[in-house]
């Protein structure tokens, strides 16, 4: 593809679809992780954040106060599902598969939240030896994502941004 | 009228500048650390054809440095400075062309004025993760390496007069965080990431932008603001909206081509429709384009290049203005702005045209306007997600707006907006049509998905950093 080698413009990135954030307000996929954070059921001032590491799937869940999530002792939570399920609408499947270098990754057709989670439980993961630390880390991503809201609009021109032209229709 | 056969003849030197930038461009794919003898030959390239500029000393040495390996920061910068160098050039060619083409004068290019010192610590933390990205090279990106980007983000991003550098580098960092890790790329976006990572080591040197972070003032407008269209660029974390307009003074002098523009940071999950709210307050002049209002500006501060420095109190909503009366009585006459000397990369070039009297050419994978016998690729894919101006309207249309692009070594149409070639309608159809806001359906439901995103964020963030 010469062209698209040869380009100043072309999109590297496609842009994220839109969702409903109520129940999982934060999902990326940064650091060879799938990871969020995912609003709990009971309690309006508690999180979980949850991960799934590229490749081995070694997951995590734990709260923004770091104790461990109950549910994800053996295997993937309920937090996890829902997180990978996010994942698919903001990102499509396909995306997250190729991330997560799941086995759905090689079909034709883009996989489902459902075969992505069934994909990577089969391969019967383990929980991350470093989940404290990758909870800390992915849930300072969390609240430097929210300081973008903080930050304040300008009328200064911002030529850089003609290499980042509108993604136009999402594919 | 716009000859359009110009736009489709060679340009002459193109080929051998872009021979040296995609030789040069090739040994960042591989990276500086461990330089190969392809690289060392890449590096050779970029050296000899600068060999007859100012800089033609220090490009050499640095060439020869980083292919022995051991290239310090300040080679580093040389190269980028060579390779922008050679873009300087070939913009230079691309803009004479689009000038001749248009029949349009242009404003001199102001003399380079260094701006005021910036933080020098957060310059330096920049430029030290370019350098790192570039020895480690596409091919060597690792998920560490592009996280490190995320710390100097956030350093920059609160500094208004550091924004340029802040966003450029944010988006970029997105790019090489989805491509990890580098050795498993199929292929690689060598002339575009080359660009970003050249354009970031210049930024980071001190002086590089004023301290506003844009050109200096050198005049106020008083007159009438006839808006011409919106072009919409945004990353994961960044929108900008740039309304091109023909400002004509009230004291009857020529009128002229201006600029005005708007972002703001944001959340990746605010899209399409969803990033005018975030712009629409700080720039009337959105919702007056998007409505087909003219509006009256005193005393607006305006640079060299034709950006307006936007001031509200310095404005009003003039009478209703319809683009394509514009385009045909206003534009014709216009001056075009000068480039700053920063800027000029073919990337950069926007240059308003009208285009009519074509053809409609569909049988290739994309849309392309046949003027008196040139084809003109039409860039759709530049239309807004969330606009009425679709591919299709595009397709069907008799007459367009757009800006003049240039990229991948020939040149595109982006449409601002179109008139429809259906007798029974004259219905004029704008990409920034909803700028302003929107009755459609779709466009409310997803300016609503917007709102509801920034709710429950501003609602997680009361909860969550307070405690």
């Amino acid at each position: 593809m010469p062209m698209w080698e040869e380009s100043s413009l072309v999109r590297v990135v496609p842009t994220a679809r839109p969702r409903k954030l109520a129940k999982v307000p934060f999902v990326e996929l940064a650091a060879g992780r799938l990871q969020g954070v995912v609003s709990s059921g009971s309690d309006v001032s508690r999180v979980y954040v949850s991960s799934v590491a590229s490749g081995d799937f070694a997951f995590a869940c734990r709260t923004n106060n770091n104790r461990p999530c109950g549910g994800a002792r053996g295997g993937f939570c309920n937090h996890i599902g829902a997180m990978v399920g996010e994942a698919v609408l903001q990102y499509g499947g396909a995306r997250v598969a190729r991330y997560l270098q799941t086995d759905t990754a090689d079909g034709d057709a883009a996989p489902t939240a459902q075969q992505l989670a069934a994909a990577m439980s089969a391969a019967r993961p383990q929980q991350a030896a470093d989940a404290q630390a990758v909870t800390g880390q992915v849930f300072a991503r969390f609240l430097r994502h929210l300081a973008y809201l903080e930050l304040p609009a300008t009328t200064a021109p911002l030529p850089e941004m003609h290499w980042f032209p509108t993604a136009g229709a999402v594919a | 009228m716009m000859r359009a056969d110009l736009l489709t003849g060679e340009l002459p030197g193109l080929d051998e500048a872009l021979a040296a930038v995609d030789a040069f461009d090739q040994v960042l794919a591989g990276g500086l650390l461990r330089p190969q003898p392809a690289q060392a030959a890449g590096l050779t390239a970029l050296a000899n054809a600068v060999a007859g500029s100012p800089i033609a000393a220090l490009v050499a040495e640095a060439a020869e440095k980083a292919a022995a390996g051991v290239a310090g920061e300040e080679h580093l910068l040389a190269l980028a400075a060579g390779r922008t160098a050679l873009f300087g050039a070939v913009h230079d060619a691309v803009v004479a062309r689009v000038d001749e083409a248009t029949g349009r004068p242009r404003e001199a290019t102001p003399p380079f004025e260094p701006g005021a010192p910036l933080p020098a610590n957060l310059l330096a933390s920049a430029r030290a993760w370019l350098c790192d990205v570039a020895r480690a090279g596409w091919r060597g990106l690792d998920h560490e390496l592009a996280a490190g980007a995320a710390q100097v983000v956030s350093a920059l991003l609160p500094a208004p007069e550091l924004r340029r550098l802040a966003v450029l580098l944010d988006g970029f960092a997105a790019e090489l965080a989805a491509s990890c890790p580098g050795r498993t790329l199929g292929r690689i976006p060598l002339r575009r990431w080359a660009d970003l990572w050249a354009r970031g080591m210049l930024l980071t040197q001190p002086g590089a932008v004023t301290g506003a972070g844009a050109g200096a003032e050198t005049a106020a407008l008083t007159g009438r603001l006839l808006p011409l269209g919106v072009d919409l660029h945004e990353h994961a974390t960044a929108v900008h909206a740039q309304v091109h307009a023909v400002f004509e003074p009230a004291d009857g002098g020529p009128a002229r081509l201006v600029r005005a523009s708007v972002s703001a940071p944001k959340p990746d999950t605010v899209v399409g429709a969803g990033v005018w709210q975030l712009l629409r307050p700080h720039l009337s002049l959105l919702a007056a384009a998007g409505e087909g209002h003219a509006m009256e500006l005193t005393g607006m501060p305006v640079t060299d290049e034709g950006d307006l420095l936007w001031s509200e109190e310095r404005t009003r909503v003039d009478e209703s203005a319809d683009v394509f009366t514009t385009a045909r009585v206003a534009l014709p006459t216009v001056r075009a702005g000068a480039t700053a000397p920063l800027d000029r990369h073919p990337a950069r070039i926007a240059e308003p045209v009208l285009v009519e009297g074509y053809t409609v050419d569909r049988s290739g994978d994309e849309v392309a306007f046949v003027v008196g016998g040139e084809r003109l690729a039409v860039d759709t894919g530049r239309l807004p997600a969330a606009s009425p101006l679709t591919a299709q309207a595009v397709a069907g249309s008799r007459a367009c707006i757009g800006l003049l692009r240039w990229d991948a070594g020939r040149f595109l149409l982006q449409p601002l907006a179109v008139q429809s070639a259906a007798k029974s309608r004259t219905a004029v159809v704008q990409a920034g049509a909803w700028a302003g806001g929107t009755a459609d359906k779709s466009g409310a439901k997803a300016e609503k998905a917007a709102t509801d995103t920034v709710t429950v964020l501003r609602e997680r963030a009361g909860r969550l950093l307070r405690s």
